[in-house]
């Protein structure tokens, strides 16, 4: 009972990080179609960059900020640079530009701070709580994850669904022509989709660094569970990405809990082949209702 | 009779507000367009008619800058339109209703018609506008919270005018939109387009196959056939001459 209570607070905390993933390539996805190999990486490079500043004594939360803050502007200028002169070319071209960024990003930051694992500090404590008279698997640093998701989702909700700023990001992605036509300028709203997608995956950069072996390769596991939930959100909406991340985050915890930690991208693998087989448009794809 | 309604309202056309001067268009080898020349006058609505692939859509298309042309230019109250961007061209008050309407089905009514007041109009006149427009169209304001999917061909018709009417547009290019509707919403539309044009002086250029619908409401027509115009005159002079509308218009 107790193994099974830690697991599963293991696999919310994890689950949270994989929404954030997932958002941020549901940002994307759903502006452009284009699935973003590269958002693992920009999140890791953005976070290597706070590394250093922390490196050199600057305060925690001022690093914790210029990540996010970078990342914002990575994002902007992938979009400018690489992606949008791909525009009207084959679908596929700008999907493996991203790989060639995840591969470019990943040898640059081996080559700046090396390829061996370093340590990541984290917000807060991660010793587990003490509910009672037992210690749980939850930490101060599983309730900082929770808080810092939970109000990227509500910041990215009231975005879409009440500002004119939202309203003319979803008027874009789903009628790129119209809205132009209703004086948006698609262009731009485009560059700062990537932005704050970009925003996100440095987010769960930051909350996963503390987690794992801190080399430029940490990201890679996150990249393929975040997938794995925005595919079973039906990779293009904010709520999907949310359950999407708490389905493979339990998954991957009670696989790693029971079976062996080695088998937890195995067991990604499988919920993912689950879900295209049951029900390939995703759990939370709106019916299709387009146009004949 | 009719002719004397014409002159009656060939008053308050003097102004031109919409000038096409002798716009070309090429895809590839094909000129969809050849030298063609359209005033739209304003209050006025001027019906561009002709068969399919007549060039009618790749006019619109060319005016909103969606298509640039080989030659010639487009110009809104002297003011030169040719070669500035979509989104520009809309937001100086050229509202572009697209063939198949063009409603975002995935957002509400509500979504589609702000949507329309986002440049045009400041803050507190955005809600009035669309409140007008509700008034004009109260099937849409029972429906304002629903998504635009589920509405009838009809009320999607009804609200891409509405969404191009919040926007106060200096002028209003409809593509065929009597396309897919029943004889009867046709007749209402018809009949909404021209009290508008009336009562709110609203300039409109009506592309439409359905030529007897269109030359019932339009004080100035003009036929385009294989990209070149044959005839631009007064609506009834055309609707009145036979040997014109079997040739060009099939009625």
């Amino acid at each position: 009972m107790k193994l099974f209570v830690d697991v599963t607070l293991n696999g919310v905390a994890n689950g949270m990080i994989f929404a954030a993933m997932a958002l941020a390539l549901v940002f994307i996805y759903r502006a452009t179609s284009i699935v973003n190999f590269a958002q693992g990486a920009m999140g890791m490079f953005t976070t290597f960059i706070a590394f250093s500043l922390l490196d050199r004594g600057i305060g925690y939360w001022e690093a914790f900020a210029a990540a996010l803050g970078i990342g914002l502007v990575l994002g902007a200028l992938v979009q400018r640079v690489l992606i949008r002169p791909l525009q009207g070319k084959p679908e596929l071209n700008p999907v493996i530009v991203t790989i060639g960024l995840l591969v470019v990003l990943e040898g640059l930051a081996g080559s700046i701070w090396g390829n061996s694992a370093k340590g990541f500090p984290p917000a807060f404590s991660q010793t587990g709580l003490t509910v009672g008279h037992t210690k749980i698997a939850f930490s101060h640093f599983d309730l900082f994850i929770l808080g810092a998701v939970l109000t990227l989702m509500i910041a990215t909700l009231l975005l879409f669904r009440g500002t004119s700023l939202g309203l003319r990001m979803r008027a874009s992605a789903f009628e790129p022509e119209v809205a132009r036509l209703l004086g948006v300028r698609v262009g731009r709203i485009l560059t700062l989709g990537w932005a704050l997608a970009a925003v996100a995956g440095s987010l769960a950069g930051l909350l996963v660094a503390p987690t794992a072996s801190f080399s430029p390769y940490y990201m890679d596991l996150s990249l393929v569970f975040g997938f794995t939930a925005a595919v079973i959100g039906g990779l293009d909406s904010p709520v999907g990405a949310l359950v999407g991340g708490l389905i493979t985050g339990l998954c991957v915890s009670y696989v790693g809990g029971y079976l062996g930690a080695s088998l937890q991208p195995l067991g990604a693998l499988a919920l993912l082949m689950v879900t295209l087989t049951a029900r390939p448009q995703g759990i939370f794809a709106r019916p299709e209702a387009r146009r004949v | 009779m009719l002719r004397a309604v014409a002159k009656v309202t060939a008053g308050r056309g003097d102004l031109t507000v919409l000038a096409v001067e002798g716009l070309s268009v090429s895809y590839g080898a094909i000129r969809a367009l050849r030298d063609v020349e359209l005033e739209a006058h304003e209050g006025m609505i001027t019906a561009v008619l002709g068969a399919n692939g007549a060039g009618k859509t790749t006019l619109l298309r060319t005016i909103t800058g969606l298509v640039k042309p080989s030659a010639g230019s487009v110009r809104l109250n002297g003011t030169r339109l040719t070669g500035m961007a979509v989104e520009d061209i809309a937001r100086v008050g050229v509202a572009h209703v697209p063939e198949g309407r063009g409603v975002i089905q995935e957002l509400t009514v509500d979504e589609n018609l702000r949507l329309g007041t986002l440049w045009r109009l400041g803050r507190s006149e955005r809600r009035k506008a669309m409140e007008e427009v509700y008034g004009l169209f109260p099937l849409l304001g029972e429906r304002r919270n629903r998504h635009a999917s589920t509405l009838s061909g009809g009320e999607r018709q009804m609200l891409a005018i509405g969404r191009a009417l919040v926007s106060r547009p200096k002028v209003m290019l409809l593509d065929e939109p009597s396309l897919g509707l029943a004889p009867i919403v046709t007749a209402q539309l018809m009949a909404v387009l021209r009290d508008l044009a009336v009562s709110s002086e609203l300039t409109v250029v009506l592309v439409e196959q359905n030529a007897r619908s269109a030359l019932s409401v339009a004080q100035r027509a003009v036929v385009l056939n294989l990209g070149k115009v044959v005839v631009s005159d007064d609506a009834d002079v055309v609707a009145a001459d036979n040997d014109l509308r079997h040739h060009y218009l099939g009625f």
